[in-house]
């Protein structure tokens, strides 16, 4: 059973114990377009919550990506580096940007879960 | 995220335009093309780009909007550029003013590519000049010159042209749209019959259609003027045909840097010269020697001399892409120019990049470095265009 999270700024972190994973929501993408090119940092780096922790570039623009909780790179996905688009097609599943040990599991309490960030995402537009 | 989009890049634009700034100030009230209903209804990303509320991208995306031009044939709503008509005797001498392109060469129905110069011959814009067939033995000029530069144009016209007796008519009442790729011949002579033979740069009209062949993404194709009141049926018919699909101008700015060709306000403006941009070539022979426009002193020096910087394509090695604003460094590190315009290009799958650099680091297959965030991205010079153009010959 897993619990994702999500931030106002639109990345998603999905709960697996003390592991997350994240990435950038559905909505994210589509409001981005073609994802081409996704800078990630390495792995063993730590961030803060609201730290830059990658870079996700569409064909015009680069958009910075935070962390939404602080913690430290266990693991990026590497694949994105051939498939990008993967960000595009699947942003919760293969298109995940990179896994981090947890420093505070209470930091979680300030996301929104699914059913919040969908009321969030009706007061946008 | 900080969710920048592609339209955030090309909104750029209008900070770079003293005009459209100020403009911007205002309370910003958009203006609309005709076909504005017809990009809503059809799901179209909309944003406000030099004052208009314009199209980005459709439902299919960039991507495949782009490809689909180079295949096939896209459909670009380009009504927010300015259409412009100079009449009266002595109109092609007026414009040769302004104007470092032969015009008094050009014959009628021929288009001609120019850049209206300041009078150190830096761009003010850069615009597309048909001489019209004259009427009555007056002489006729049709400008299309760029949305977020017409007001200055409008002015910049207006002044040199004062008490000249020639007429000069912004055309607000009119539409404008490019078909663009290897189709769109096909698409087009099935409405407008006779369109097949036109040769490139070439004008004619059709009841009141003004087309001309010519366009900005390195393909065949034309660009068509109607009256407002007729295009949303001219632009519905076009897009029954199976050949056409709408695409925004998220992949026109695509589709132009992979042919090599300039964005105003980008990679040029009013402190670059035709000469560093790459544009000597549509200065006219009898023009360099003669000179007799604004800013001929500039030009003729930077074409006896060289100038000092060259615009250049550069083709990155990685898959990471560099955008505007980024430096350009020697493999030493010595910075040497800087990039203003970047992308990924969707026909070539790399990333290329268009920038200045100082003379002597700007030969061809000159190994540069980019920097992004810090990091140097290998680059190497090649020549522009980045995709070989498709023009009919």
């Amino acid at each position: 059973m897993t619990d994702v999270r999500y931030t106002k700024d639109h990345e998603y972190i999905r709960i697996n114990g003390d592991i997350g994973q994240i990435g950038i929501s559905d909505y994210a993408q589509k409001q981005l377009g073609d994802v081409v090119f996704v800078e990630l940092p390495q792995v063993g780096a730590s961030f803060g919550k609201g730290d830059q922790a990658a870079v996700v570039e569409s064909v015009k623009a680069a958009s910075e990506v935070y962390a939404p909780v602080s913690g430290d790179v266990v693991e990026v996905n590497s694949d994105l580096e051939g498939a990008p688009a993967s960000v595009n097609e699947d942003p919760l599943g293969q298109g995940w940007f990179l896994k981090i040990k947890l420093a505070d599991k209470g930091e979680l309490d300030s996301l929104m879960d699914e059913a919040a960030y969908r009321d969030f995402l009706k007061t946008l537009d | 995220m900080q969710i920048r989009r592609e339209l955030d890049v090309l909104q750029r634009l209008e900070f770079r335009c003293p005009m459209s700034q100020s403009e911007s100030l205002s309370p910003p009230v958009l203006n609309v093309t005709p076909l504005h209903a017809l990009h809503v209804r059809l799901h179209a990303r909309m944003a406000g780009f030099a004052g208009w509320d314009m199209p980005i991208q459709y439902a299919d995306g960039l991507i495949a909007e782009h490809k689909w031009t180079r295949q096939n044939a896209g459909l670009f709503d380009v009504s927010h550029m300015g259409q412009i008509i100079l009449e009266g005797a002595g109109a092609i001498a007026a414009l040769e003013r302004l104007v470092a392109a032969d015009i008094a060469d050009l014959a009628e129905n021929r288009t001609r590519y120019a850049q209206f110069l300041n009078n150190d011959g830096g761009i003010i814009d850069d615009l597309m000049v048909t001489r019209l067939p004259a009427a009555a033995g007056i002489e006729r000029l049709f400008l299309v010159v760029n949305a977020g530069r017409k007001a200055v144009d409008v002015a910049h016209l207006a002044q040199s042209l004062q008490g000249s007796g020639i007429d000069m008519q912004v055309l607000n009442e009119r539409a404008l749209i490019a078909l663009q790729g290897p189709r769109a011949v096909e698409a087009l002579k099935d409405r407008l019959p006779g369109i097949e033979a036109m040769a490139f740069m070439s004008f004619m009209t059709i009841g009141a259609a003004l087309i001309t062949r010519s366009g900005y993404t390195g393909e065949d194709g034309y660009e068509i003027s109607l009256p407002a009141s007729q295009i949303d049926a001219f632009a519905n018919d076009l897009l029954d045909d199976e050949r056409v699909k709408l695409a925004g101008l998220g992949a026109r700015d695509s589709l132009r840097l992979e042919a090599g060709l300039c964005l105003y306000g980008h990679d040029i403006d009013e402190s670059t010269s035709p000469v560093e941009a790459g544009l000597a070539w549509s200065i006219g022979k009898r023009r360099r020697i003669g000179g007799g426009f604004a800013g001929a002193e500039r030009i003729q020096r930077e074409l006896r001399d060289g100038p000092a910087r060259k615009r250049i394509g550069l083709l990155l090695e990685g898959r990471q892409p560099a955008r505007e604003g980024a430096q350009i460094t020697t493999t030493d590190g010595e910075i040497v120019g800087v990039v203003t315009s970047g992308s990924f290009a969707p026909s070539l799958e790399r990333c290329i990049a268009m920038g200045y650099v100082a003379l002597p680091h700007a030969g061809d297959d000159t190994q540069l470095h980019i920097i992004v965030r810090g990091k140097a991205l290998p680059a190497r010079i090649v020549p522009m265009p980045f995709v070989p153009h498709n023009y009919i010959r």
